[in-house]
């Protein structure tokens, strides 16, 4: 197993980088990161979409987010992958491609959470907006989305994950990252699939393990916070 | 562009055939995964209730490995990684009697006992102990407490994200595609590698995934409905 790791860490790290393209586990987090940045405002608009007046632009939300929910992630990348090149006329890369389909599928998801978060708000919050005379946009982006969107980090940060662990789909359609790179290696190696991935399953253990307990920290703090109670770090 | 649609190419004789093969694969998958995965579920729900700090740490070390790892790992694993323990001769057998289903059917039943216990664990949590005490005090056995008073609560509570996760699953046995099981998404991209319908072969498969996880969502809501605990 050590040899293995001793070998191959930097193709681990960074794929062929200096040399060729980057990859592995540097290419699964800024897959991860960029698909969280640009799912973000998308989820923040589905989010009030789907949480103000009923209307036509409620439906669509609502009829997008069931429809993105009732579809494997793999059958929008592949639609993303091969579909899509057809239908704009030429090709993309299989990066962009798993980025646009991740970014589909978690506007979805993580709109539902920030709907919690904005649904979870008082009443009074909007009424008080309201008597101050606020119109509906900087109610809803002073009053409504800055406290909406604190309480909902957690469930933000454990989306991360959660990308996390999809990007590894992109190794069915050769995007050069973690998964696809350990692939590799093993059709290198032949003989030791069980360390392999054994070592690839590790990888993302610690990364995910660490960021789940980061989300468990976050929700105790918040919560402390939105019970009103103050927080003293224990000093010993 | 140009492009003429032609649904009735990929739904007649062999194309049909095929991705008729692909629903009952992608359904033998999930059946037998949901069943496997909610017995080990319950099991692991068990074993975790009783006071004692290394199988509780055992099952806690299960739960935690499936639920920080990509379900695609977990197959990868499986499929690649297992079968080097096993002796040649078991490895040809399982090869000549299709072992990807297998590998792919225990891999998500794994994953999925992890979460489903998870589930159950968190509705066990949410009846106060006050109930369990109360039902001692007026002479029930701990089991006979279990039994009437907390369980018939509990599953109640644990039913939406039971729920949640069997449309979780559904949608998961594609993944089961990446390591060679002929289940709808992999015959889909069969279909459209041979007869180049991008189109007809990937909107035919999303159309049948919509349909069953629609169907499973409606289930869902009413069940949801049906057992929702009134009382708390």
């Amino acid at each position: 197993m050590l040899e293995i790791i001793q070998e191959y860490w930097l193709l681990l790290l960074i794929g062929e980088y200096p040399h060729g393209k980057l990859g592995g586990l540097a290419m699964t987090l800024i897959i991860s990161f960029v698909s969280l940045i640009v799912t973000f405002p998308c989820a923040v608009l589905i989010a009030l979409a789907r949480t103000g007046k009923p209307g036509i632009i409620q439906t669509i939300a609502n009829g997008f987010v069931h429809s993105v929910r009732a579809i494997p992630l793999l059958m929008l990348i592949f639609w993303a992958y091969f579909a899509l090149p057809m239908i704009i006329g030429f090709p993309i890369d299989a990066v962009f491609t798993l980025i646009v389909a991740i970014v589909i599928y978690q506007t979805a998801y993580l709109g539902e959470i920030i709907a919690a978060g904005i649904v979870g708000l008082p009443k009074g919050q909007r009424e008080a907006a309201a008597a101050l005379g606020l119109g509906y946009i900087p109610t809803t982006f002073k009053v409504i989305l800055p406290q909406a969107i604190f309480n909902v980090i957690p469930g933000i940060v454990n989306q991360l994950t959660t990308i996390i662990k999809e990007s590894s789909l992109g190794s069915i359609i050769a995007v050069s990252e973690l998964s696809y790179v350990m692939l590799q290696v093993n059709s290198n190696e032949v003989t030791k699939p069980l360390q392999i991935f054994g070592i690839l399953a590790a990888v993302y253990f610690v990364l995910c393990f660490s960021l789940s307990q980061a989300t468990n920290w976050l929700e105790r703090r918040i919560s402390a916070r939105r019970t009103g109670q103050v927080i003293v770090e224990a000093v010993a | 562009m140009g492009y003429q649609f032609d649904f009735g190419r990929v739904l007649q004789g062999e194309y049909l055939q095929l991705i008729l093969e692909g629903l009952q694969a992608t359904m033998v998958v999930f059946v037998f995964s949901w069943i496997i995965g909610l017995v080990l579920a319950v099991a692991l729900t068990v074993v975790r209730a009783i006071e004692f700090k290394p199988t509780q740490f055992l099952v806690a070390a299960f739960v935690e490995y499936h639920r920080n790892v990509p379900m695609l790992i977990q197959l990868f694993v499986w499929y690649f990684g297992f079968a080097v323990i096993l002796p040649d001769s078991v490895n040809d057998y399982l090869n000549d009697v299709g072992a990807e289903i297998g590998y792919a059917i225990v891999a998500l039943a794994l994953n999925k006992a992890a979460y489903m216990s998870e589930d159950f664990r968190s509705g066990l949590r949410s009846i106060h102990p006050a109930q369990m005490e109360a039902a001692r005090s007026i002479g029930l056995t701990y089991l006979g407490a279990m039994c009437w008073v907390i369980l018939p609560q509990a599953w109640r509570l644990a039913l939406p994200a039971l729920l949640g996760q069997t449309l979780i699953l559904f949608k998961g046995t594609s993944l089961a595609a990446a390591i060679g099981v002929a289940e709808l998404s992999y015959q889909a991209r069969y279909i459209e590698e041979q007869s180049f319908r991008i189109f007809e072969a990937y909107g035919i498969a999303t159309a049948i995934y919509m349909i069953i996880s629609f169907a499973i969502m409606w289930l869902s809501s009413i069940l949801s409905k049906r057992y929702e605990l009134r009382v708390k």
